[in-house]
């Protein structure tokens, strides 16, 4: 019962954890892509975390401003909507696969909040339920606009779960299983074994597709900034906007996730199968034990060494000694309990959830570099036109998808 | 599912048939079918629904072109008919013993594996059928709605 909890707790605290985390990359990364600073000035007692507490300005800014509701709009609908899409968000990631199953006493303890056999569909299932959010946002606002972003919206992401679902059937031909945690394993952990290598037109149709359905850049005429005046979430305020502005970041998450489990492995660790990592665990841990500790002592000498007095002659000269001097207390108890336990056995269980952390944590890596990926595009590709957009959806994306999955029956039958 | 022919707004009618087909799936979950439940959301609630609730959006409602709301009239009178009706099954169910009416249904019962394999041999012709039902009625919708360019302004 509690593990049940845990297990749909997690996942959910993972995406409202790194929601913020999204927004600041955000800011800093198309600051970096635009060679300008980006955000760096809220600040707690004078710390200012390189515009880290920016997300938690935001949310305290969001839920302390005014809820407008405006005088003609369909109510129940209007406050509905945004409730709709970021539900809907948070329940796709119910089923992605973050380890390997351990087998605990003979029973398999699978590490994903659902284990249904029809994984995939789930998520196709939800992502076709999310455009309801947006189209009753739209539709409920009273507003031209956001009936057009919202019509728009709507139409584009119907267009583009076609082209998904059909780059997806040509993973499925490869994997021959629905569940994620199948198309997972059966990728073993050599990087040429990974579906990208085996379907890689099937990898950018599902990229830009993905795009496409979580409204984002080239794809993002519906919230157009520049264009209808923000859209769908034109007439949204305070709370209901930060509902929609964090859906939009769970949307990139789980889009993140999702390319890559199906093309890049999943929770495999380059070169290192399960059986590497449970054999090795112990061996492993004090290796990792080890190399956190060294890391967290360079890089607070590193810090250390950048603190100059009276170089602003305010609190902020002392930043620096706030993350260095924790680091490298932190960074020295930990080599020290490497040192001082040494390669430990473990017991069978412990080799499991040692191979599991490993495994969760480099999943947890690929899927931070594909929001990453998604972030850099957006800010370097310019936007799609209305009409090119369902050119491309439907004359382009369509045809290609198709082709993709007989040249893959053709090939899968004249090897087996 | 009441909800849908009682409400007086056409898009919280829409709504109520996504709820309910919602509710559809769920019992088809409960019934050993998690296929047929994930692909009654996917292509019922979150394909054709969408185009319904599409289509009544860009219909321009007036306010006054819909019905007075008289829903509490007819709500009453099904809540008064119904209630017995209600009782009357629910007098009827727990009367019989529930363990000797089901047979456990086998492992692989409704997983796509099986669905795919009746579809390509038991019913291989209704489902040719069915999508040339629905070429038919791809082509028919075009020739309903095309304007030539020619005709247009």
């Amino acid at each position: 019962m509690v593990i049940m909890i845990l297990k749909i707790l997690v996942p959910f605290l993972i995406i409202f954890q790194v929601i913020p985390l999204l927004i600041w990359v955000e800011r800093k990364g198309s600051a970096f892509i635009q060679d300008r600073h980006g955000p760096n000035r809220a600040a707690i007692m004078g710390l200012r975390l390189g515009g880290l507490l920016h997300s938690l300005a935001d949310v305290i800014k969001l839920m302390s401003k005014e809820d407008i509701i405006p005088h003609n709009v369909n109510k129940p609908f209007f406050i509905m909507a945004p409730w709709i899409t970021l539900s809907i968000a948070c329940v796709t990631f119910a089923v992605i696969p973050f380890a390997q199953p351990l087998t605990i006493n003979g029973e398999l303890f699978s590490i994903q909040a659902a284990n249904i056999n029809v994984g995939i569909l789930y998520i196709l299932a939800m992502a076709s339920l999310g455009v309801f959010g947006i189209m009753l946002a739209g539709w409920s606002s009273n507003n031209k606009y956001a009936l057009l972003g919202g019509v728009r919206s709507s139409a584009q992401m119907l267009s583009y779960e076609i082209s998904m679902g059909l780059a997806l059937m040509s993973v499925l031909l490869v994997s021959g299983s629905l569940e994620l945690n199948d198309i997972a394993s059966l990728q073993t952990a050599m990087p040429w074994n990974w579906n990208v290598v085996k379907q890689p037109l099937a990898f950018l149709l599902f990229t830009a597709a993905a795009f496409a359905e979580t409204n984002r850049n080239p794809f993002d005429l519906p919230e157009g900034e520049s264009e209808i005046v923000a859209g769908y979430h034109t007439e949204y305020s305070s709370m209901k906007f930060a509902m929609f502005f964090m859906a939009e970041y769970a949307h990139i998450i789980i889009a993140s996730a999702l390319i890559s489990v199906l093309f890049f492995g999943g929770w495999q660790v380059p070169f290192l199968s399960t059986d590497i990592l449970r054999s090795h665990a112990d061996i492993g841990l004090f290796f990792v034990i080890l190399a956190h500790g060294v890391g967290l002592l360079v890089l607070g000498m590193f810090l250390l060494s950048k603190y100059q007095k009276n170089k602003y002659g305010d609190k902020r000269d002392y930043e620096v000694l706030v993350l260095g001097v924790p680091f490298i207390v932190i960074g020295i108890v930990l080599c020290g309990i490497a040192f001082g336990f040494g390669a430990q056995p473990l017991g069978d269980l412990g080799q499991q959830i040692f191979a599991a952390f490993i495994q969760f944590g480099v999943f947890l890596g690929k899927i931070l570099f594909f929001c990453w990926f998604f972030i850099w595009v957006r800010w370097t590709l310019p936007r799609f036109r209305y009409d090119q957009l369902m050119h491309l959806g439907w004359k382009v994306m369509l045809p290609l998808s198709l082709i993709n999955i007989t040249v893959t029956a053709i090939v899968i039958l004249m090897v087996s | 599912m009441l909800l849908v022919i009682l409400l007086n707004n056409p898009v919280a009618s829409a709504l109520s048939l996504v709820m309910a087909l919602f509710s559809l799936s769920g019992l088809y979950i409960l019934l050993e079918a998690p296929f047929v439940a994930v692909l009654q959301v996917l292509v019922y609630a979150g394909a054709v629904m969408v185009l319904f609730v599409f289509v009544i959006m860009l219909l321009k409602l007036r306010p006054e072109d819909l019905q007075q709301d008289r829903v509490t009239i007819g709500k009453a009178g099904v809540v008064l008919l119904g209630v017995p009706f209600v009782g009357f099954l629910i007098h009827k169910f727990l009367s019989v013993p529930v363990e000797s009416s089901f047979k456990p249904v086998a492992a692989n019962f409704g997983s796509p594996k099986e669905v795919g394999t009746l579809m390509f041999t038991k019913y291989l012709i209704p489902f040719e059928v069915v999508s040339i039902l629905l070429l038919v009625a791809i082509i028919g919708v075009i020739v309903l709605a095309y304007r030539s360019p020619t005709d247009r302004d």
